[in-house]
């Protein structure tokens, strides 16, 4: 009630709205609706010639091998990706959480990596893994283990992925420490003397507690590993050997951007576009259901 | 007191503006040339060097170069700036560019119409055939002007061959093969030989120089509607006879580009096929006796060795432009053309002399005895008269091409598939592309 009477004019909460949605309008759906043109339409680099072929671009795309493995590899390769840097950042996070000497500075260092960016953070475990200037692959070698992720498509994929996941990390770390010390100290304190062992405190107090921060990190993760992961794939392997790293959202910056074929990219986008708004909706849907808040 | 110094910066800045204005116009106002390019380092010096000369040398015309990033940024740089009406006067390209310049009619203006309708000296017979071959139409059109070329060349560490107890430096493949399994014996276990560039070296450059095409229709100079060869007995060999020494990195794969050249200067591979412009960097980190020579060849192929063909970018002139400033282009490039000029770039950059005259002048001044290694490209271009089978590529949507049949090779050299199917799918793949290419060719 009060809320609503808060504003006596109409026009009022529209303008104060105004700027708001004029930035989204521009920045987001203006960009989106040129897409989904452009996914129409056949065009040369110069955009000299252009003719419309409604759906062909999709059709194109959906009856490739390449395209549908595409999409699999970057499924699979998301999962992975966010089923390593959740349990990864959890396993810190609740280390971290308890009462440690130089806990802060602890806590401080496993966040750095979080200001790397992508395209550096590629670099760097490129260093240490490059099959012939890698630190670490001629200690892999000496082990009898043939590193070479330049021909080797598990071992690119498994490289790449361990980059983007420690990347993220130090963020989901960050997320999880904070839900973690909402957890009122009284409820641990119970379990302990009702005789719950720190595993199971864990798994049944801690971790439902800590469900909401859970999902929203799922939700997160997966975002980051469809889009963000770009820069470290181009800094690392370039989406090869043999197409081993390429996702989705590169496939789109090889065809519209270095290879001029705009038609094909912006469709590709349309459909990566439906996949993470399908796949956010299915997650609050569904998956949000069994959080307890 | 914020408020009074941006108050008081403001009132500057009016006045200054002011000032300018009211002085007076140069007599005759210089028409300003922009010239984007992708040269970076010692070939960024290269390039404003050659800018300031002209700019030194009359006062019409002022060159502007600006660096745009990689020969990819560059390259889309000059196309979105063309879709925003705000193209430079001269876009550096890269040679894989090169079909997508060529379609676009309008976009572009030919480099012999430019210098026909701006009457500037223009002899096509001047330039070597091999460079501006790539460059020119298949009636010998020339559209875009070389500007920085080289070729593929076989560099190799002596002292390597020494340990192997290898004399001479090896001619042919099957030698090659041969001496790359004497040094592996001899203790270069993770590399015997290998190429960067996998494509260029083992397809595209394979085929010219054993005069063996690579696509249809003089490799795409003679139209669109061009299709892929390079599934023939010769390429199908060469891949599957690296397929099987891969196995034991008598051969081992350094990727699509040149990131891997370091494997050469750091003494891993100690037989390595690259771009001749290499030689800064063996110049300058090889720390042991090399020298290059020309690309091995199968002696049982006929017109083998042919020659090869350039790498390297050219200098596009963009369309809709002024006859002004169209005369102040043509009057540069014919400034570039220059003998002593083109000597001095090739000296200072080592990319390749353009002119006929260039090459025979610093071969004069006994520039190559000083450098063997810097003519071992130039005698290879210059082998033999061009082939429709050597005189260059002209494939449209190049750069996603040379992609496709890496990601084969790749495939089959990991063993997952034999030669044959690997370069079948890659062609089979790769014409689809081209036909797409085709319809999107502005008519």
């Amino acid at each position: 009630m009060e809320k609503q009477s808060v504003f006596h004019s109409r026009l009022l909460p529209w303008l104060l709205l105004a700027p708001q949605l004029v930035v989204i309008l521009v920045f987001f759906y203006w960009p989106a609706v040129q897409a989904v043109w452009q996914s129409f339409l056949l065009q040369d680099a110069f955009g000299l010639s252009t003719s419309f072929v409604a759906l062909e671009n999709y059709a194109d795309l959906l009856t490739q091998d390449e395209y549908r493995e595409a999409v699999l590899r970057t499924f699979a390769f998301s999962a992975a990706i966010a089923g390593l840097s959740l349990s990864a950042a959890l396993l810190l996070a609740v280390m971290a959480d308890k009462p440690l000497r130089g806990g802060a500075i602890y806590r401080t260092l496993l966040i750095w990596p979080y200001a790397v960016a992508p395209a550096v953070a590629g670099v760097l475990w490129l260093f240490m893994l490059h099959p012939s200037l890698g630190v670490l692959s001629r200690g892999l070698r000496a082990l009898g283990i043939d590193w070479n992720p330049l021909l080797n498509g598990d071992q690119a994929v498994a490289l790449v992925v361990l980059a983007a996941a420690w990347k993220q990390i130090s963020y989901n770390f960050l997320f999880f420490l904070a839900g973690l010390q909402a957890i009122p100290r009284s409820v641990m304190e119970a379990a302990a003397i009702d005789g719950a062992r720190p595993m199971r405190r864990f798994w049944t107090v801690t971790f439902p507690l800590l469900t909401p921060t859970v999902f929203f990190l799922l939700v997160v993760n997966i975002v980051y590993a469809f889009f963000d992961t770009f820069g470290v794939i181009d800094a690392m392997t370039g989406g090869g050997p043999a197409k081993a790293t390429e996702t989705l959202v590169y496939k789109v910056y090889l065809d519209g951007l270095l290879g001029n074929n705009l038609g094909s990219s912006a469709a590709q986008s349309v459909i990566l576009m439906a996949i993470v708004i399908a796949l956010t909706a299915i997650q609050f849907r569904y998956v949000e259901r069994r959080v307890t808040y | 007191m914020s408020k009074r110094r941006i108050g008081l910066g403001l009132t500057t800045s009016i006045v200054v503006a002011l000032a300018a204005a009211a002085l007076p116009a140069p007599a005759q106002a210089v028409t300003e040339i922009q010239w984007w390019h992708a040269l970076t380092g010692a070939n960024n010096d290269v390039v404003v060097k050659l800018a300031e000369e002209f700019n030194a040398s009359q006062s019409d015309y002022k060159i502007v170069p600006a660096y745009k990033g990689s020969y990819p940024d560059t390259m889309n740089a000059g196309i979105a700036a063309f879709r925003a009406g705000n193209a430079p006067h001269i876009l550096q390209v890269f040679e894989v560019g090169t079909a997508t310049m060529m379609a676009a009619t309008g976009a572009v203006k030919p480099v012999y119409k430019l210098m026909q309708e701006a009457g500037e000296k223009f002899d096509p017979q001047a330039y070597l055939p091999a460079i501006t071959g790539y460059y020119s139409t298949s009636k010998g059109e020339m559209l875009s002007f070389p500007f920085n070329s080289s070729s593929m060349v076989m560099w190799i560490n002596k002292d390597a061959l020494k340990k192997a107890n290898i004399d001479t430096i090896p001619k042919t493949w099957p030698e090659v093969f041969e001496d790359a399994k004497k040094l592996h014996a001899a203790g270069y276990t993770t590399c015997g030989f290998s190429t960067a560039w996998v494509t260029w070296a083992n397809l595209e450059q394979l085929s010219a120089w054993h005069n063996v095409p690579l696509a249809t229709k003089a490799n795409g100079l003679g139209g669109f509607d061009t299709e892929l060869k390079f599934n023939g007995p010769l390429q199908i060999r060469h891949l599957q006879t690296l397929i099987e020494l891969q196995k034991d990195k008598t051969y081992d794969y350094s990727g699509r580009t040149n990131n891997a050249e370091g494997r050469f200067t750091s003494g891993e591979c100690p037989i390595f096929l690259t771009s001749s412009g290499f030689f800064g960097q063996v110049r300058a980190n090889a720390k042991f006796d090399w020298t290059n020579a020309p690309m091995p060849y199968y002696p049982d192929m006929p017109d083998a060795p042919q020659n090869s063909i350039i790498g390297g970018a050219s200098l596009w002139v963009m369309g809709g432009k002024s006859p002004t400033e169209y005369r102040g282009v043509a009057k540069f490039l014919a400034f570039l053309s220059d003998t002593d000029r083109q000597v001095a770039i090739h000296k200072a950059s080592g990319y390749l002399p353009i002119t006929r005259a260039a090459y025979a002048k610093a071969k004069e001044l006994g520039f190559y005895k000083e450098a063997p290694y810097l003519e071992t490209p130039l005698k290879e271009l210059t082998n033999k008269e061009p082939t429709e089978n050597s005189r260059g590529l002209r494939l449209g949507n190049m750069v996603q091409l040379r992609d496709v049949w890496a990601e084969e090779i790749e495939a089959a050299l990991a063993g997952k598939k034999p030669a044959k199917d690997a370069l079948d799918t890659a062609v089979s793949r790769g014409n689809q592309m081209l036909r797409q290419f085709q319809r999107t060719v502005a008519k």
